[in-house]
């Protein structure tokens, strides 16, 4: 191999690695340079998810945890994060359908597949909360802000800030965190 | 005036009663057809702030512990802490007014609650002691 044809390689090698980079992030871009964008993240639009899960709290995208994860949360719901949730069979599998087929891992989109960025292989997390990502994103958010906020109370309620959040839109600007208002870092 | 008042709120409130009170008239027979007896608002009232030993060595729980005693108010719930509205139909009209919502709630919270599922006696007994607030 010549000088020439080794500072191509080197050259390419580095743009390949500035293109992952920026697909992390702001890919819409390079999305457009490669085609269809993807989209971002897909409303919840299942008639017995809303009524059933989105009467007791937020009806939470299935693109926002994998599979595995919402298979658990679907098994357990005699004990679901500390209350009994249990449904009749046949909601429970209409339901549990809907979660898997639309759930990260299994469509294409762009926060799906952040969601499932340092997931473990060998623990399934069952709160989002907990998911490497979402920690990543609210963790220069203080303690008195959100969860000890009276207005708040718990990182689960997104849409208690996120004012866009049952669109399936969790751009920062349309951030409005009650007794704090605007959020951007 | 003051009779006028109290006739207009009466009529206001006849109509969420009255929905709530068809569907519950209608779970009472069935509860009867299911083997209860009469049943009792005041067994109710009592059942409702009873509590129950947690086999996994969490506190006693009662229904009041969420709904608290007086059903007027709103409630809270004592481990997720989600705000709950008034369980009477009197100040909440979208109260027991569907069945199998009913049946529902009755099934997560005997279990939640007192570890096992409700008979057709006690859960008439519930119904009529909201009934009556």
């Amino acid at each position: 191999m010549n000088i020439k044809s080794r500072t191509v390689l080197l050259v390419s090698l580095a743009l390949a690695s500035t293109g992952t980079a920026m697909a992390d992030d702001d890919s819409y871009f390079l999305q457009q340079w490669k085609g269809t964008p993807k989209s971002y993240l897909s409303k919840a639009d299942d008639k017995k998810y809303l009524n059933e899960c989105g009467a007791c709290h937020f009806a939470y995208q299935p693109g926002l945890l994998p599979a595995a994860s919402w298979e658990q949360v679907m098994a357990n719901l005699s004990d679901h994060f500390g209350e009994n949730a249990e449904l009749p069979a046949a909601e429970v599998k209409s339901i549990r359908n809907y979660l898997l087929n639309n759930a990260a891992g299994r469509v294409s989109a762009r926060l799906p597949e952040k969601m499932l960025q340092g997931s473990n292989a060998k623990t399934t997390v069952i709160r989002i909360t907990e998911t490497p990502y979402f920690k990543r994103k609210h963790d220069e958010i203080p303690l008195r802000v959100v969860k000890n906020n009276p207005k708040i109370g718990s990182f689960s309620r997104c849409d208690a800030c996120h004012t866009r959040a049952a669109d399936a839109s969790f751009d920062e600007h349309e951030v409005n965190i009650p007794g704090y208002g605007r959020w951007e870092d | 005036m003051k009779t006028h008042l109290i006739a207009l709120t009466l009529l206001a409130l006849t109509p969420a009663i009255s929905m709530a009170g068809n569907v519950v008239d209608e779970r009472l027979q069935t509860y009867q057809n299911e083997g209860a007896k009469t049943f009792d608002g005041t067994a109710g009232k009592t059942m409702w702030t009873k509590e129950f030993a947690q086999a996994d060595g969490s506190k006693p729980r009662a229904c009041s512990s969420c709904h608290t005693s007086d059903i007027r108010q709103p409630g809270k719930h004592i481990k997720t802490g989600k705000p709950i509205e008034a369980m009477s139909p009197a100040i909440n009209p979208e109260r027991l007014t569907d069945a199998a919502k009913i049946e529902k709630w009755f099934g997560r919270n005997c279990k939640w609650t007192m570890g096992r599922e409700c008979s057709a006696q006690e859960k008439g007994d519930f119904l009529s002691f909201m009934m009556s607030q």
